[in-house]
């Protein structure tokens, strides 16, 4: 497995370094010692079946659950078990576009996408404002959606505005969990096509979930799989077609019968 | 020995939750001494405890004022104590049956809303989503509600004290035949500055158990719509018993 990559900071030391990250609910282990190294710039997919972890991964990465074992460093400090401000301070790198993109519905969209600035940065509500409805027309939103609320949105603007939000701050970091699960293919590209220029516009290291092959093989330059709480594959995207294991051939080419046996109950 | 362990375990999970609401409670209340404040959602919380819940704790004092009237009435007159009436009702509404009905109406009303609330946002990860954006929840979510709650109950029975009062008086006087001012006059008669300031800190500490109880079971809500249903139930009932425990320690202590 090479560390290289195609992203533009391959050298130096990694951004996000997970050793050894165990996370178990109850008697259920879903992550499973997890060594991963996500470079300076660079876009790593994390691909897997439903339900094998993706999510609680990012979210051991963010601390809104902490590992049961293992350490997580970030621009190499150790960040595992930091609470309150020492947290907050280092969740101000992140930027995050959740699954269900989780917009706060009791707000418009404008102080959606500006929250980060108004809460996180003591930004004015009105500078706040103009700068969401600038980082909506990136994301090709108009203007008028500002004054929206969340639930007028159809699923994909939903995503879209999400988006605007993950970037709104222009965060070193941005995770996108399942960014495309839910659209249809037309509009999937779009937010494909999105991410990658908002990735590169912000020189941000991202670090995203899918299992839509088309979108990794669109924003990834490496690609790592999640199966059974460990990671079985992690390469350059380019070589995902000739990896040579199992489980990832039989995952990127969706076939039931293989080495992955789909757990139909969840226990 | 089933019968035994099932003891047990309902013991210990009693002593889990009785631990987690008492760290939840002290997590918040710290939240709410210290900045930043968000008070925009302290007024937005107040005025949809205080104001929007206006008309269920008015309603419900008026119609309890009235039957309060009545109903001393048809007792009282068996004994030629009728000129106690309006004592009675001012006295009831103000010590314990403001306080205790206003409270139950507002458990119902705020407790259920807060915990759909905080359910729904917790289990769509907009909690989560709060936290990523650099936002504490406890201090952007619960210390408003707990803050609110707290300051708006007891203006609320203030109301409901004045309305059910009102209520006893109009049953008196129109329908009883009592003279007006001898029932105005013996309202004020017996009546003392701590029967009401009494009623107030009950109401208070009500605020407070409804808010606790509404963002404690919303915020660790779990497993989509049916979690956040059994959040909002349990959200009302443990606030209504708690209130109804609660009114019985303050009176004793208020009144020993
Ligand atoms: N907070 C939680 N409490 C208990 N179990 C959880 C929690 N979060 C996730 N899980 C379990 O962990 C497993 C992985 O979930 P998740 O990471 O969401 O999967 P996915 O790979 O589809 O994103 C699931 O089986 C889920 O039931
Ligand atoms: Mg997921």
């Amino acid at each position: 497995m090479s560390l290289e990559s195609s992203g533009n900071g391959a050298a130096g030391a990694p951004k996000i370094s997970l050793r050894g990250v165990k996370k178990a609910f109850g008697p259920k282990v879903v992550l499973n010692g997890i060594d991963l190294d996500v470079m300076p710039g660079e876009s790593l997919v994390i691909i897997g079946g439903s339900g094998t972890g993706k999510s609680v991964l990012l979210k051991c990465i963010l601390g809104l659950l902490e590992p049961d074992a293992g350490r997580i460093f970030i621009d190499g400090e150790e960040t595992t078990h930091l609470h309150g401000r020492e947290r907050e301070a280092v969740l101000r790198k992140f930027g995050m576009l959740f699954q269900g993109a989780a917009l706060f519905d009791s707000l418009p969209v404008w102080e959606n996408v500006g929250f980060g600035l108004i809460q996180g940065q003591g930004v004015g509500r009105r500078e706040a404002r103009e700068r969401a409805i600038a980082t909506l027309g990136a994301v090709g939103l108009a203007p008028e959606v500002a004054d929206l609320f969340p639930s007028e949105l159809s699923g994909g603007m939903q995503k879209r505005v999400g988006l605007a939000r993950a970037i709104c701050t222009r965060p070193d970091i941005i995770f996108f969990d399942e960014p495309t699960t839910g659209l249809d293919p037309i509009m999937s590209d779009v937010i494909n096509d999105l991410i990658v220029q908002c990735v590169k516009d912000l020189g941000a290291t991202a670090l995203s979930i899918t299992h839509d092959m088309a979108s990794a093989r669109k924003i990834s330059d490496r690609i790592a799989m999640l199966h059974k709480g460990q990671l079985v594959w992690v390469g350059p995207t380019a070589e995902i077609d000739r990896s040579g294991n199992a489980f990832v051939d039989q995952f990127i080419h969706g076939r039931a019968d293989g080495p992955i046996q789909m757990q139909i109950r969840a226990f | 020995m089933g019968f035994l362990s099932a003891i047990g375990r309902t013991t210990l999970g009693f002593l889990e939750a009785l631990g987690k609401i008492t760290l939840f409670t002290f997590m918040a209340l710290s939240h709410c001494l210290r900045p930043p404040f968000y008070l925009r959602h302290i007024g937005r919380q107040m005025v949809e405890i205080g104001y929007y819940s206006l008309p269920v704790v008015g309603l419900t004092a008026v119609f309890t004022g009235m039957v309060l009237a009545l109903q001393s009435y048809s007792g009282f007159s068996r004994f030629n104590a009728e000129s106690a009436i309006a004592t009675v009702v001012v006295l009831s509404i103000t010590r314990e049956l403001g306080p205790v009905l206003g409270g139950l109406m507002v458990a119902g009303r705020i407790g259920a809303a807060m915990a759909a609330e905080l359910g729904t946002m917790r289990v769509t990860e907009q909690v989560d989503a709060l936290t990523t954006l650099s936002t504490n929840p406890f201090k952007y979510l619960v210390a408003p509600r707990l803050i609110a709650g707290t300051a708006m109950l007891p203006l609320l029975v203030l109301v409901a004290d004045i309305i059910g009062v009102f209520g006893g008086y109009l049953v008196a006087v129109y329908r009883l035949d009592f003279n007006a001012s001898t029932y105005i006059n013996s309202t004020w008669q017996y009546l003392e500055f701590m029967d009401v300031v009494s009623g107030l800190v009950k109401a208070a500490c009500f605020g407070f158990v409804i808010s606790l109880m509404g963002c404690y079971h919303g915020y660790n809500s779990r497993g989509g719509a049916q979690g956040v249903g059994a959040a909002t139930t349990n959200a009302v009932v443990s606030a209504s018993i708690m209130i109804l425990v609660l009114n019985y320690l303050l009176t004793g202590i208020f009144f020993s």
